[in-house]
């Protein structure tokens, strides 16, 4: 990866279409490396919901927009993977040698349907026929996650709040933020309930926004004056839409953990994210990695629910199944935690853009890499110290596509 | 799509109602959403592996073999659940409602419905529930609800 951008994710954009979001984005990543629109062999598209865009094949419009018509170009859709997933396909268009330069760009316009409507839309991503007309709301879904994590290792409420003062509290420091937050635990508690046990303030933002990212092969990396991140492999695993259908089986298990550990863990049942689990190991072999909690120094993870947090902690194998409260409860993700989460503020804070989501977390996770962070968020406050190896991660529905990447400075 | 409305000026932003006749099939679940009007409930049960489906579906995710219907022990037990103050814009008018994962003795996964409860219970992992049928059927998979046993 050789550059990245992304605006200020918004509640509401009127002024700026999803074409001129892209255009914002990418001018800023071209600016950043000094490359030209005419550099770029290719690009891939990221955006969930024709319904939320009201307008099909936007990605064919962005790309006449900011100047690459007449190149190669695909549009991935995966539920709230469409960026994570979108971005390891460019990465594909580059290891495959297919070109030289790909563009991956996400955007999302979530503002032009009220949020009631929203919610339906985005509920058209649980199966029509059996989950949509129970209520066709999917803080519900993951609510009904959450109920079964706490009963099955004791999480409890108040860690998820942790998560939310964290994430919120974080974005303070990140003008890309939609809804930097100083706030209490107590805060977060004392929100309206939404969907037992989740609040209001343990919920992601609707956003208006977009992201793009410019990969490129390794000799042509090097002739940009820039300092490029390398992506060290990607990973990615599906499971069934419904979570009626999830089975109850063991843990696929990670190098540094063994079957003593889960004995009596029915796997992955509704408490846990098998894909998550799957796209990391995946991912981590790819790498080499065999100690995630040693040799990963942060993570950018799907925090579309504080509960969804936690239990990445865990699928993400930052620490065993079952201590992902504890986790956050010892602060082991915070900025100066050992493996610091969603530095810039999540989905939580940051914003959640659904197309360019995954990407966002990408362009964070290539500035921290490069030690830029001073130079893009006007201070040092988020940047992690001297990181070598970190992850991103997204998920569409309740963990029916995920997508992890690591990514490595050079 | 239709003709805009104006709602505001500098952007020009319109807006326009979007609705549409939509034709969902059934296909083959229809037996399932059937069978509520006759007051069963159908799960699934793999003629091959044997898994046993607590959510109807005609062909086995594990080997791909067709399944055969069977009834569902009308009882069970709440695996999770969740009480929704809000929702999505079509179901504004339900909330508060609760929904609920349910396991049945002997059916290898889940169903996911509504539970209905007397004003001042609350919903347990665990608890008994027994399944509910509509009387005049909406053909949705509302048509089956649960109630505390
Ligand atoms: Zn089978």
């Amino acid at each position: 990866m050789i550059a990245g951008g992304m605006t200020h994710f918004k509640k509401i954009n009127f002024n700026d279409d999803f074409r001129l979001n892209v255009k914002h984005s990418l001018d800023y990543a071209l600016k950043d490396s000094g490359m030209k629109i005419g550099d770029i062999e290719g690009s891939v598209s990221a955006y969930f919901s024709d319904h939320l865009q009201g307008q099909l094949i936007a990605g064919a419009m962005s790309n006449d927009f900011i100047g690459l018509a007449g190149k190669p170009s695909k549009r991935i859709e995966g539920g709230g993977a469409t960026g994570g997933l979108a971005f390891q396909t460019a990465y594909e268009e580059i290891a495959s040698g297919t070109m030289d330069t790909c563009l991956a760009y996400g955007f999302e316009n979530m503002s032009h349907v009220g949020t009631w409507r929203g919610n339906d839309i985005i509920a058209l991503g649980s199966d029509a026929s059996f989950d949509y007309p129970l209520g066709g709301f999917y803080t519900a879904y993951y609510a009904l996650m959450a109920t079964r994590h706490m009963y099955e290792f004791g999480t409890t409420e108040k860690q998820m709040a942790m998560v939310s003062v964290k994430n919120h509290g974080n974005a303070m420091y990140n003008p890309y933020a939609q809804a930097p937050m100083d706030i209490t635990v107590d805060d977060v508690l004392k929100s309206p309930v939404v969907s037992s046990p989740i609040k209001m303030l343990d919920i992601c933002l609707m956003s208006d926004g977009a992201a793009c990212a410019i990969l490129a092969s390794e000799e042509v990396a090097k002739s940009y004056s820039g300092k490029p991140v390398l992506i060290k492999s990607i990973g990615s695993s599906s499971d069934t839409m419904r979570l009626a259908d999830r089975p109850f089986g063991t843990v696929p298990l990670l190098p540094n953990e063994n079957p003593e550990m889960y004995r009596n863990l029915k796997y992955p049942g509704v408490h846990s994210f098998r894909a998550g689990r799957l796209a990391a190991k995946m991912a981590y072999r790819k790498a080499g990695i065999s100690n995630p909690q040693k040799e990963i120094d942060f993570a950018e993870l799907y925090d579309a629910y504080t509960s969804a947090e936690i239990q990445a902690y865990e699928d993400m194998g930052f620490c065993q199944y079952g201590q992902g409260g504890k986790f956050i409860e010892d602060g082991r993700s915070m900025l100066d935690g050992d493996i610091p989460v969603n530095m810039e503020g999540g989905l939580q804070a940051s914003g959640h853009a659904i197309g360019a989501t995954g990407i966002m977390q990408a362009v964070y996770a290539f500035w921290q890499l490069q030690g830029t962070v001073h130079k893009h968020l006007g201070s040092n406050r988020l940047q992690v110290k001297n990181p070598h190896m970190g992850i991103i991660h997204s998920h569409a529905g309740t963990g029916a596509y995920e997508a992890v990447t690591v990514m490595e400075a050079v | 799509m239709g003709y805009g409305k104006l709602l505001k000026i500098d952007p020009l932003v319109v807006e326009w109602n979007y609705t549409t006749e939509y034709r969902h099939s059934y296909a083959e679940d229809s037996p399932f959403f059937m069978e509520l009007g006759r007051g069963r409930l159908l799960g699934s049960r793999c003629k091959s592996c044997g898994f046993k489906y607590g959510t109807y579906r005609k062909y086995c995710m594990y080997c791909g073999s067709e399944t055969e219907d069977m009834d569902l022990p009308l009882q069970g037990k709440v695996h999770s659940f969740t009480t929704c103050y809000y929702s999505g814009e079509t179901f504004r008018g339900d909330v508060p409602y609760t929904l609920v994962l349910v396991e049945f003795p002997g059916i290898d996964s889940l169903f996911m419905s509504r539970l209905f409860m007397n004003h001042g219970e609350k919903p347990k992992i665990g608890m008994d529930v027994v399944a509910q049928f509509k009387k005049f059927q909406t053909f949705t998979v509302n048509d089956v609800y649960f109630v505390p046993a």
